[in-house]
């Protein structure tokens, strides 16, 4: 038996999203540096630590944005939620729509500035949260709503 | 947006259902929360009396005592409780008033337990689970203070859903002791599996950090003085041999005690026994006594765990796992014990009692091929190689030569860990549960009901690809919510998936398509 990834990709601006997000993440790093290297270093010492950093941080802005959107995929169709993440470790979740609990959406700051929402699904049990990343916003709301309405026509406490 | 919360639901919702009184915790608790709270104070009224003191004031030291002590009986004023044919309410704070409520049919365990003031006051105090407690916001009520009578009754009437009001659960016929048949009891032969639950290594740890405590904020050295000088002088006059022999008998003793007293303490008169309605219940404890609560629907699954030392003289614990007893939870803690450390062969016949599908723990589990076992003996020389060439650092840099010793001890032991762990690998589906097993150093082997999965985790790291296996999780509200099966092939653990959760992965074979 074999399993195919889930169906959809997400929103294609999780990209640029992920990219200024990461660029964020660098800046914090680099000003971090620039303080500690100001200290009396000699200039080569300085020039080589800045090089690698910024070598590092160009890599990952052009390589990661890419390479998640390809992973991060989900699904959710009439009996269940299946979705896809990871880099080294990859992790594909699949929950039956009965045993759906709480659906939440969650938006960050930048998120908002892209119009993009998470999406986590949880059941009954502590180590089973389905996370989407990165949907459009109006996607994340219909998902939401469809499988709330699902999920409350489910029977039972979902264990 | 969320879906509507279960279980415990916020304030003034339920203000509307009038009709049953508020009660109060038994006026006995007074007596109780002084002693308990300043207990727990005392090492902060130690502080204030050393700062008093210093002040030439030794009555500060009387003074927070006293107001501990006040703001404790507080409590009892403040709280109260009503219970109505369908919820549990509890109100609670001083200034910030809390209402808790639960839905009698969130309720999935009932726990009272009894420590020494509480028994000799004739009170008990219970705890009732609802399984949510991994949310924000609890979803846990504790009642800290009804009569003993009360607290097995309104556990009764609790479990068995019959609606009653609270005036019915403490009129005296609802003390009226439950048929119920027993399944196991304390067995004191297996008192001697004791010493090997290393329980007592907790105890030393927690015994050695106070030592160190002390000594740091008193300034004191009590190796220099007092009746520990005569000790460390008397070993170091003796060989290097000796005192190694001495000072490791010595910690062998004080473990094996240590741990025979906690053995004793935890499950002296340990009981399980079924009710008519078919409720486990299980009742132990030499000074606090506890007694646990599952309903049957709510069991679904029964593991056995055998650490090393356990499993060299054959014994294993049992636990259940049932939906609303999480794993090692605050006071949840050990409410999932089904039999304590005994005989493997007593232990399977147990899980074979109390749950149907427990009979498969009995069963030899399919193994795995030759790439898991590969990868166990990777990891633990890695893990060997590791250890030992850290301490072979070490040991340059100046640390003494016993720690090498362990690391090299470590390396050399890797190999048959690695094919332990292998051995100890392994799945098995029933048709109507699935079980688990894994670990050397602590073996674990679970069985699960199929009807009891709720999902699955499908995980494979970069190594796990290349050799085409996956850790296949099997998500679950029960106990230790998850289980796994590690280093499964591929195609097999797929099968596994299908067979629990028939039809649930169909749609995502290759080629499947359905449009939401």
């Amino acid at each position: 038996m074999q399993l195919r990834a889930p169906a959809h990709l997400v929103s294609r601006r999780a990209r640029a999203y992920w990219t200024v997000r990461a660029l964020v993440g660098w800046l914090v790093v680099g000003g971090i540096e620039a303080g500690i290297l100001s200290a009396d270093m000699p200039a080569a010492a300085r020039l080589t630590v800045a090089a690698v950093t910024l070598a590092i941080a160009l890599a990952h802005l052009v390589v990661m944005p890419q390479w998640r959107y390809r992973v991060h995929r989900w699904e959710i169709t009439h009996t269940a939620a299946y979705t896809q993440s990871g880099w080294v470790v990859q992790e594909r979740r699949i929950a039956p729509i009965g045993r759906v609990q709480t659906v939440d959406t969650e938006r960050g700051p930048f998120e908002q500035l892209f119009g993009l929402a998470n999406v986590t699904i949880t059941t009954a049990s502590a180590k089973g949260p389905l996370k989407i990343h990165a949907l459009d916003r109006a996607v994340a709301d219909n998902t939401v709503a469809w499988l709330t309405e699902r999920a409350q026509l489910a029977a039972g406490d979902g264990t | 947006m969320t879906a509507p919360p279960r279980g415990a639901a916020p304030d003034e919702a339920t203000s509307a259902s009038e009709g049953t009184a508020w009660h109060r915790l038994h006026p006995r608790m007074l007596l109780i929360h002084p002693i308990i709270e300043v207990g727990r104070a005392l090492p902060a009224l130690v502080g204030v009396f050393l700062a008093g003191r210093a002040q030439g004031n030794n009555y500060w030291a009387l003074g927070a005592a006293a107001i501990v002590a006040v703001l404790s009986i507080s409590r009892w004023f403040t709280t109260r409780l009503r219970i109505d044919a369908d919820s549990v309410q509890l109100r609670h704070g001083l200034l910030r008033r809390r209402t808790v409520t639960t839905a009698r049919d969130r309720i999935r365990t009932v726990d009272v337990t009894a420590n020494p003031l509480h028994r000799m006051l004739g009170l008990a105090r219970v705890v009732i689970g609802t399984g949510m407690n991994d949310r924000r916001g609890g979803g846990r009520l504790v009642l800290d203070g009804l009569t003993l009578p009360t607290a097995t009754a309104l556990r009764d009437d609790l479990l068995h859903q019959r609606p009653a009001n609270f005036a019915a659960v403490t009129g005296p016929a609802a003390a009226q002791a439950t048929d119920a048949s027993e399944l196991a009891r304390l067995d004191r032969r297996w008192i001697r599996f004791a010493p090997f639950t290393l329980s007592g290594v907790v105890t030393g740890l927690v015994v050695w950090g106070f030592y160190w405590r002390v000594q740091g904020e008193s300034g004191l050295n009590f190796a220099r003085s007092g009746p520990l000088r005569a000790v460390t002088r008397t070993l170091r006059a003796m060989p290097v041999a000796a005192e190694v022999l001495v000072v490791v008998g010595a910690l062998v003793a004080f473990v094996a005690i240590t741990s025979t007293a906690g053995y004793v303490l935890a499950f002296w008169n340990f009981r399980l026994r079924r009710t008519a309605g078919g409720t486990l219940e299980v009742t132990r404890g030499l000074l606090t006594t506890r007694a646990t609560s599952i309903e049957p629907r709510r069991l679904v699954g029964v593991a056995l765990s055998d650490p090393l030392p356990l499993r060299v003289v054959g014994a294993a614990r049992t636990t259940a796992i049932a939906t609303g007893l999480r794993v090692g939870r605050g006071t949840e803690r050990g409410g999932e014990v089904l039999l304590p450390p005994a005989p493997l062969r007593d232990a399977e016949r147990v899980a074979a009692i109390v749950l149907d599908a427990g009979a498969a723990l009995q069963s030899p589990l399919q193994a795995r091929g030759p790439a898991a076992r590969r990868r166990r003996l990777l990891r633990a020389c890695a893990a060997g190689a590791l250890l030992c060439g850290l301490t072979a650092w070490a040991w340059s840099a100046g640390a003494p030569l016993w720690l090498f010793v362990v690391g090299v001890i470590a390396l050399a032991a890797s190999i048959p860990l690695g094919v332990d762990r292998y051995r100890n690998l392994g799945h098995r589906m029933t048709g109507d549960a699935l079980v688990v097993a894994h670990g050397s150093l602590v073996r674990r082997k679970a069985v699960i009901e199929d009807a009891a999965v709720i999902g699955w985790n499908l995980r494979s790291s970069f190594f796990q690809q290349r050799a085409g296996l996956m850790t296949l999780t099997a998500t679950t509200a029960a106990g230790r919510q998850g289980y796994a099966v590690i280093d499964v092939d591929r195609a097999e653990g797929l099968a596994v998936a299908d067979h629990v959760t028939p039809g649930l992965l169909d749609q995502f074979r290759p080629g499947q398509h359905t449009m939401v």
